[in-house]
């Protein structure tokens, strides 16, 4: 039984990698701000919550996969924001620099 | 054997992101890879087993000094783009001295490095003997703050000179008086949401100090990062002039008060009694913890306004 | 075979040789703020690199409660920096618009 706990947690965290993978390329090769914020919030969301549920299933207790889940939420919830402000930026005020 | 490749790629991924902050001609992009630099070393800590360094290298090596730089950038007047590649390409065609002789210092260091002989820590040994003794259970909290005290209660000192010096370049000492600008709805309902999260968070990683990684050092940085936050949202984290006074030197007043304390009572200068070491230790931290937070979060909104222009010229008037 | 902490170790010293060759040859304030940093990262980096004791045993706590310390102060020390390059940005950007301004208008008193 542990043993496939093992290859599904593993398994799990590689489908994250991946996506962090797909993110990275994203934000390497599309043209535009708003293009690479999407590739980006991608990354974010579905990578990082494949790696939680993969860790979660290779933790050994709830409190633990339970925190993990925490985080995730944490992260959803200051990527979207910041998603927003940068786009926003992005969309109001183009000319404003490296601020 | 796959560790070990891990570390290898790690450590070349440092090493090829420092030579990119220095040589980018962009000055926005090295930053924003210094600030991945700084991901990266937290990672390197935590294979290094030393997680209190990295809960405190994510914080503010990563955190602080970025938003520190990248406000300083915004506040520098630019060149435009083709003379900043101008001026940043002519140093290198005239570099090679500086590349031969910093070539042989990393030769010659490297070496060293690789000839040390690894020897068991006498130090290391005594902080375990004497962990009983020191009122928590986890060895770098006891260094920190019960066997090295007296490092701490400096440090705190140098965070209080840092910011003097901050407040003598900008002219005046008035953190609080300034209207803010009102953020977009969005970032005054994230920072309403996870402020009192920061605060819980900050919380816990001070009582965890005791027995876990974690700390008086890395309450402060999350505290520093919250008054950042909450400054960059459009609200002034302490609302008084005095109370940011206060706060600031409330760290280094508490060891004064704890070594004087000690002397009056027959022990030496920040030497503990075995039995209530646990409570000073607390008490201390709590105090490091806010005076580390409102440094570093003062030391952020005091560089980000403008000196006064009277500074300048002395008693004379201007151009208007 | 080489050993988990040498490998930092190399790595540490390699990054304060870029921080080094950093500070030295980069022309823009801004910059040298960075390297020494990178520099400082080197240093921290290396020391922690010589506390490891083995992938068992928990690493020395010393140096590790001396890079904690060290951590704070170069943020302060780097904020510090900060505040003294927008000085004197702010300094060569008053002086610049006063000479190209007006250069037949009587000298104004120095900065000093």
């Amino acid at each position: 039984m542990s043993g496939i706990l093992n290859v599904l947690g593993i398994g799990l965290c590689l489908i994250g990698a991946g996506f962090f993978l797909a993110g990275t390329v994203g934000l390497l090769r599309f043209p535009d701000s708003l293009c690479r914020l999407h590739a980006l919030t991608k990354a974010d969301n579905l990578g990082l919550g494949f790696m939680v549920l993969g860790l979660a299933v290779e933790s050994d207790s709830l409190a633990v996969a339970g925190k993990l889940a925490l985080i995730w939420l944490l992260a959803l919830l200051a990527g979207a924001s910041a998603c927003y402000l940068i786009a926003r930026t992005t969309v109001h005020d183009p000319g404003g620099g490296p601020e | 054997m796959i560790a070990l490749i891990f570390d290898g790629v790690l450590a070349v991924t440092l090493v090829a992101l420092a030579w990119r902050v220095l040589a980018a001609p962009d000055a926005f992009e090295a930053v924003v890879v210094f600030i991945t630099l700084g991901l990266l070393m937290a990672l390197a800590w935590g294979r290094l087993a030393a997680p209190d360094i990295a809960l405190a290298e994510a914080a503010v090596g990563a955190g602080l000094t970025g938003v520190l730089l990248l406000d300083t950038l915004g506040a520098l007047p630019h060149g435009s783009p083709p003379a900043q590649a101008a001026a940043h390409a002519e140093i290198r065609g005239r570099g090679w001295p500086a590349r031969v002789a910093t070539g042989l210092l990393a030769t010659t260091l490297g070496a060293a490095v690789l000839s040390l002989e690894p020897r068991p820590s006498l130090l290391a040994g005594q902080v375990s003997a004497h962990l009983g003794q020191s009122g928590v259970s986890h060895p770098v909290t006891a260094v920190l703050l019960n066997f090295r005290g007296y490092d701490t209660w400096l440090e705190l000192g140098v965070l209080l000179i840092a910011i003097i010096g901050v407040l003598a370049l900008r002219g005046s000492t008035r953190l609080s008086g300034e209207t803010l600008a009102r953020p977009p709805a969005v970032l005054a309902w994230l920072i309403r949401v996870l402020t009192p999260l920061i605060l819980m968070v900050a919380g816990y990683l001070l009582w965890l100090g005791k027995h876990a990684a974690g700390g008086a050092f890395q309450a402060g940085v999350v505290l520093g990062a919250a008054g950042v936050l909450l400054w960059l949202a459009g609200w002034h984290p302490v609302a008084r002039e005095w109370l940011w006074k206060v706060l600031w030197v409330i760290g280094f007043l508490g060891f004064i008060a704890a070594g004087l304390g000690q002397l009056l009572a027959g022990a030496n200068w920040l030497e503990y009694p075995p039995e209530t070491a646990a409570t000073f230790i607390l008490c201390l931290e709590l105090g490091a913890a806010i005076s580390i937070g409102a440094t570093l979060a003062g030391l952020f909104i005091a560089l980000h306004f403008p000196p006064r222009e009277n500074l300048s010229g002395g008693p004379n008037e201007r151009r208007p | 075979m080489i050993e988990q902490n040498q490998i930092y170790g190399i790595a540490a010293v390699l990054l304060f040789c870029v921080g080094l060759h950093g500070v030295a040859t980069r022309p823009e304030m801004v910059r040298k703020v960075i390297a020494l940093n990178i520099m400082g990262a080197g240093v921290f980096l290396f020391l922690i690199s010589v506390a490891w004791q083995g992938a068992r045993a928990p690493a020395d706590p010393v140096p590790q409660a001396m890079v904690l310390t060290g951590i704070v102060v170069a943020v302060s020390a780097s904020a510090f920096a900060l505040g003294l390059v927008r000085r004197l940005a702010g300094l060569a950007e008053e002086s610049a618009a006063e000479h190209g301004e007006s250069p037949a208008a009587p000298p104004k008193e120095d900065p000093k």
